[in-house]
Parts: structure tokens; C-alpha cells; sequence
């Protein structure tokens, strides 16, 4: 298995010392760019990132521990259009290094504790196969289980097409754990990032109990390309932007790349992870005291959800009453 | 799932292609029943309702209680048209986000009210205009999805046509999933992973073929629970036999699901859910990080020492590359 090896040093005399920026045509040296966290000096264009990169915007310094770094695709459809989908896998893993189009694991952002799952678009596209899916459920399991905030930094194309109905089938699969975090009391931050459309858009991504994007970014349910295709008329310029997305009232904040952290910290300070009353003092010492006495959640907790996400909840009555049939 | 479903990668013979190719046709065929076809076939007394409470009504998708011997149930279901100026006013059975919504509404009654689910899939795929996108189009399918994975009462899913990806997943989550004999269900329809992997939406028999969209296909994979035969040349041929056959299909798949009490429907459904997928755990090679720094290393970096080399950064070991020529390799 050619994976990249990860500790190789860097090319001192990088042959493609420039990069065009795509918005204003600027030509900006690459360590430049690197510095300014991939954002064009001249116009703001957000330029796409590494996962590397990304954690190291958003997390504290060494704080990232990757979890379920061996899973792999299998190819369950034997598929094969001009080249077989194990062909394809092994190109991407050459190209970025990385075993599939994500990664989840456990680190800090000022401190505070998270689970945060990251994709890489230059990864077939970022899409979302039985891989990405898993690793997404286990991260939001993890974050119930630890009862830690979860965080998805997306960048895909949807669901992957060489992996079938499998590939759809993880838009539940990413999404049931999510009604589980509503159960809980857990907060799920969403960050979408250039582009992030298709099967990732319709299933966990739009479900961030606080969404942020990145400026400019591409956020849609269709391509362009197949709206087009389908509806057959010119479609409106930027229709698909985040800008458009926070006035149409679908993100919460557009929020530019050296602020993301920042946001982010904040973010996690002023959505805490619901305290539960299990008699300890971290509960009492909440500012608003055990949240089970003001809204409820113990109550809820009580029901089927509560066993099995592991949360004892004293004398807590029947969630609901069963359907009498 | 089962190691038996790891195969090798070849392209698929031409008798496959055409067998896929045909099946596709009949889950598309124009006289192939409708949701409301069916309903008066398999339900009494069924009262539709309309609107989302929030924008608009969407013919596209359709649904209220009805009884199934003697006993209500709530059902939704795509709609299709039989004719042009139906299949106008249907939007061809492709919804909108308030089509969505107007789901949603009917999804919560059932579970206010503790009646079963039952929803008919029949559709190419929900809309893609920007009049949809403005509305969240996105956003109603994954909490349509999302509401369907907790609701508290049974549901069972019959993919009457076409399996259109999201848009039919929206309402397509069930504790128990069957198909017609023709039905499909894709992540995409063949012709648009035609125009994306082939260039050429002239492969869509390859792609549908590649995809394994069949009923029999998605039975083996173990995405739906049942093949539900269908009766002489095909569905349009006899609504009647189809909504008969459908219907013994539907009680005995009721009988199953009723009979847990809500924690088990509910556990068995996340279970289900959580184990769709093929992966291969590999060696977990977990890190701490992106170094396991010797405790000479770490006094070293901690005191400033010269010649400790610094902590590598993860952007070190994952670095941006070449950012051209990307094309998209997901789904629409």
C-alpha cells in the first residue's frame, strides 16, 4: 500500500513556487500564502485546505489525537468504470497521504475538549463512503459517550457513487447519532468549507446546532451542472454561496479564515455541553444550576435513548408512554 | 456485513448491462402505479392532507391517515403523473423542499398520535432548481432523514419505482425497507454518474449496471429487507395484482415491526442504520500525535536546547498539494 510516507522532510526548492489566485488572478509566492492561511493577500479568496492545515488553524498545539486511523474502503459493488474504485482509492491515497477522504480524532480548542472530524476534497472529491460515514458516526458516539462538543469542518461532493446505495445509506447512518446528541444535551457545530454539496449537505451538515462557513464558499445541494442540466435555465450568479446561505437563513455566521478559531472558541464556551444531574459538583457548580430541573433532559434522558447512551438518571419517569395499539 | 460481498473489480458483461438497463425501464415505465394508485387499492378511507404550514403546499409528495384493516396508519408517499399535465403539476414526482416539510409534519402526527409509517418511494430525485436551493433543499432532507431515525412509532418503507438518492431517503428510513420486483434505488441516477465517471450520459445502461441498482442487487447488499414479486409482465400491467401483492407484503412486515415495544424498534433501527457500509479495519495505527517525542526530545524543546529538532506540524504531514485539475467525484 504506497501511502505517503509522513515524516518526509519538505522540498526545499518547491517546483511550483507560485500560485495563481483563481479570483483576482494575483500571482502570490506559496510560503506567503501558506502564511496567510491559504487566503489570497490581495482579494480574500479562500484557497481549499489540508486536514494538516486545518488542525492546525483550529486546534491547540499538539492536541489532536487521531482515533480509527485504520479503516479502510473495501469495494462491496466490485466496481469499475474506466478504472476499477480500488484503483482510484489508491491514487487519492498517493496524492494526499491521507487512507480515505476523512479523519476524525480528540483535541483542544483553548482547552476545551472536542471531538472534530475533518475532510480533504482532494480525496475523490471528499465524498462520503461507508469509510467517511463510520468514521463521522464514531466521532459523534465518542462526543455522546465523553459528552464532549462535536465539530465537522466539511469540504465534499456528496456521497461516493462507486460505493452505491452503501454510500447513500450514510446519510442516515451519519445523521442517527445526531438525534441522540438532541437526546443528550451535546452541541454539534458545523463548518462548511469550499464546497461542500450533494449527500454531505443533505444529511449531518446542515444539522449544526451552530453552522458557520467559510467566505465564498460552494454550498448546495445539486452541482451546478446538474441543476442546470435539469432545470434547464441559466441559474442566478452565486446562488450557491454562502453568502447566500446565511441571507436565505440556512448558516449562522459566514465567518473569515482568521477568525475561525476564534468563533469557534467562543462558540464552544457559549454552547456548553448540558450539564445532568448525577449529584457531582461540576453539575451543581453550573450557572444555572443541574439543567434537568429547568428543561427537562433528565426526564428525557430516562427514556429509551438514556440506556443507551450510558447516563443514569434517578427516578426519571417513562419518556413516553407506549402506543397503545 | 460479510466478507462475501468484497469482490474483485471487473466491468460487467453485457447481458448485465441489459438486464439492469430493462429494469430501469420498467421502474420508470409510465403506466407503472402511483402512489395514489395504490393507496385505494391497499387502504380504506384515506384522508389526504396538503401544505407544510410554512410556504406552500407540493404535489409532488402525498400523505394522511388511512386504515389498513381496521386500524390507521399514516402514510406519505412521492407522486408521479400518469399523463404531461399531471406529471406538470407533480413537478414528475420530484419534491421541493416544502414537500419535505409537509413530510415532516405528517411524520411528527404519527408519532404524536402513535401510528404506524408507512411511505411509498417513487421518485428520480428531489428537485434541483434554485427556487428549491433558496428554500434549503438540503437542510429538508437531512431533517426529514433525521426525524425519521428517532421517530418513536414502526415504519415501513416500499420502493414502488424509482429510488431516487436523497430525495428518496428523505422519506425512505424504516425499520423495515421492501422493493417491487423493478424497483431501482441509486446514490445517482445513471445518467448522471454516466456524464461524471464515463463523460458520456451514453453509458448510463454501464452505470446503472455498475451500480447495482436492482431490487435483487439491493437485497444482496442488504439495503432493503425484501423483494416483493410483481405480477405478468410488470406493475403496469396490474395495478390491482401489485397493490394486492403489496399489501400482504405490508401486513406481514407491520405484524414484524409492532410487535417491539419502543426501545427495541428504536435500538434495532440505530443498529441497522449504524451497519450499513463496508470497511476494512486495517492496523489502527493510532497516534498521539504527529510524533511520539522521546522524553530527551520533549526537556529539550521544553528548555530551548540547541539541536532538539521542533514538534512537526500536522500540516507538515497532511500539506495541501497541487490544488488543480480537482474534478468531482461525488454525488449530485
Amino acid at each position: 500500500m504506497p501511502i505517503k510516507f509522513p515524516f518526509s522532510r519538505r522540498r526545499t526548492v518547491p517546483a511550483d513556487a507560485w500560485t495563481m489566485c483563481p479570483d483576482c488572478d494575483s500571482q502570490i509566492f506559496n510560503r506567503q500564502l501558506e502564511r496567510n492561511l491559504r487566503v489570497c493577500p490581495t482579494c480574500g479568496h479562500h484557497f481549499r485546505m489540508s486536514i494538516g492545515e486545518r488542525i492546525d488553524l483550529l486546534l491547540d498545539d499538539g492536541s489532536f489525537a487521531e482515533r480509527d486511523a485504520g479503516l479502510e474502503s473495501a469495494d462491496p459493488l466490485a466496481f469499475h468504470d474506466q478504472k476499477p474504485y480500488p484503483a482510484r482509492i489508491e491514487a487519492s491515497q498517493v496524492k494526499t497521504g491521507l487512507r480515505d477522504a476523512a479523519v476524525w480524532g480528540t483535541g483542544r480548542i483553548d482547552g476545551q475538549t472536542v471531538a472534530i472530524g475533518l475532510f480533504d476534497f482532494r480525496f475523490m472529491g471528499g465524498s462520503m463512503g461507508s469509510v467517511v460515514g463510520e468514521k463521522l458516526a464514531r466521532c459523534f458516539e465518542a462526543a455522546l459517550a465523553e459528552r464532549i462538543p462535536a465539530i465537522v469542518v466539511s469540504a465534499s461532493g456528496g456521497a461516493r457513487m462507486q460505493e452505491g446505495t452503501l454510500s447513500l445509506m450514510q446519510l442516515a447512518k451519519t445523521t442517527a447519532p445526531l438525534a441522540r446528541l438532541d437526546v443528550a444535551g451535546v452541541p454539534f457545530i458545523s463548518i462548511l468549507t469550499d464546497p461542500t454539496t450533494g449527500g454531505v449537505l443533505a444529511s449531518f451538515a446542515s444539522l449544526g446546532d451552530l453552522i458557520l462557513a467559510e467566505p465564498k464558499a460552494l454550498i448546495g445541494f445539486a452541482g451546478a451542472r446538474v441543476a442546470s442540466g435539469t432545470v434547464g435555465e441559466d441559474l442566478p450568479e452565486g446562488f450557491q454561496s454562502a453568502e447566500s446561505l446565511l441571507e436565505h437563513g440556512f448558516v449562522d455566521q459566514v465567518v473569515p479564515r482568521d477568525n475561525l478559531r476564534a468563533t469557534l472558541s467562543r462558540a464552544l464556551k457559549l454552547l456548553p455541553v448540558a450539564a445532568v444531574d448525577d449529584g457531582s459538583e461540576a453539575a451543581e457548580a453550573r450557572p444555572w444550576g443541574p439543567i434537568g430541573v429547568l428543561s427537562g433532559i433528565a426526564e428525557r434522558l430516562g427514556g429509551a435513548v438514556g440506556e443507551s447512551i450510558g447516563i443514569n438518571v434517578d427516578e426519571a419517569p417513562a419518556a413516553r408512554q407506549e402506543p397503545q395499539r | 456485513m460479510s466478507e462475501a460481498l468484497i469482490r474483485t473489480a471487473e466491468p460487467p458483461t453485457p447481458e448485465a448491462v441489459e438486464a439492469a438497463w430493462r429494469r430501469v425501464q420498467l421502474a420508470r415505465h409510465p403506466q407503472r402505479p402511483r402512489t395514489l394508485d395504490l393507496v385505494p387499492r391497499i387502504f380504506s378511507d384515506f384522508l389526504e392532507m396538503h401544505g407544510d404550514r410554512s410556504f406552500r403546499e407540493d404535489p409532488a409528495i402525498v400523505g394522511g391517515p388511512a386504515m389498513l384493516e381496521g386500524r390507521p396508519v399514516m402514510i406519505i408517499g412521492h407522486q408521479k403523473g400518469n399523463d404531461t399535465d399531471s406529471n406538470i403539476f407533480r413537478n414528475f414526482g420530484s419534491p421541493h423542499p416544502e414537500g419535505y416539510r409537509k413530510a415532516q409534519r405528517l411524520m411528527r402526527l404519527a408519532d404524536k398520535l402513535g401510528m404506524p409509517l408507512v411511505t411509498f418511494l417513487d421518485t428520480a430525485g428531489a428537485f434541483p432548481g434554485p427556487d428549491a436551493e433558496e428554500r434549503g433543499q438540503a437542510e429538508a432532507i437531512a431533517s426529514s432523514i433525521k426525524l425519521m431515525t428517532s421517530l418513536q412509532v414502526p415504519i415501513v418503507v416500499v420502493i414502488v419505482g424509482e429510488g431516487g438518492s436523497g430525495g428518496a431517503l428523505a422519506i425512505g428510513v424504516g425499520d423495515e425497507v421492501l422493493a417491487l420486483e423493478n424497483a431501482t434505488y441509486s446514490v445517482i441516477s445513471p445518467e448522471g454518474c454516466a456524464a461524471i465517471l464515463w463523460r458520456s450520459p451514453d453509458a448510463a445502461p454501464m452505470a446503472a449496471a455498475a451500480m447495482r441498482m436492482t431490487a435483487a442487487d439491493q437485497l444482496e447488499l442488504g439495503v432493503i429487507d425484501q423483494v416483493i414479486e410483481e405480477p405478468g409482465e410488470g406493475a403496469h400491467s396490474d395495478h390491482a395484482g401489485t397493490a394486492s401483492a403489496i399489501k400482504s407484503a405490508l401486513l406481514a412486515a407491520l405484524g414484524r415491526v409492532t410487535r417491539l415495544d419502543t426501545e427495541t424498534l428504536l435500538t434495532t433501527r440505530y443498529a441497522r442504520l449504524r451497519g450499513f457500509g463496508v470497511v476494512r479495519e486495517t492496523e489502527p495505527s493510532a497516534r498521539a500525535g504527529p510524533e511520539q517525542a522521546s522524553l530527551r526530545r520533549r526537556i529539550g524543546r521544553l528548555l530551548g536546547l540547541p539541536g532538539v529538532p521542533r514538534r512537526p506540524r500536522w500540516s507538515e504531514i497532511w500539506p495541501s498539494g497541487d490544488d488543480t485539475n480537482q474534478q468531482n467525484e461525488g454525488d449530485a
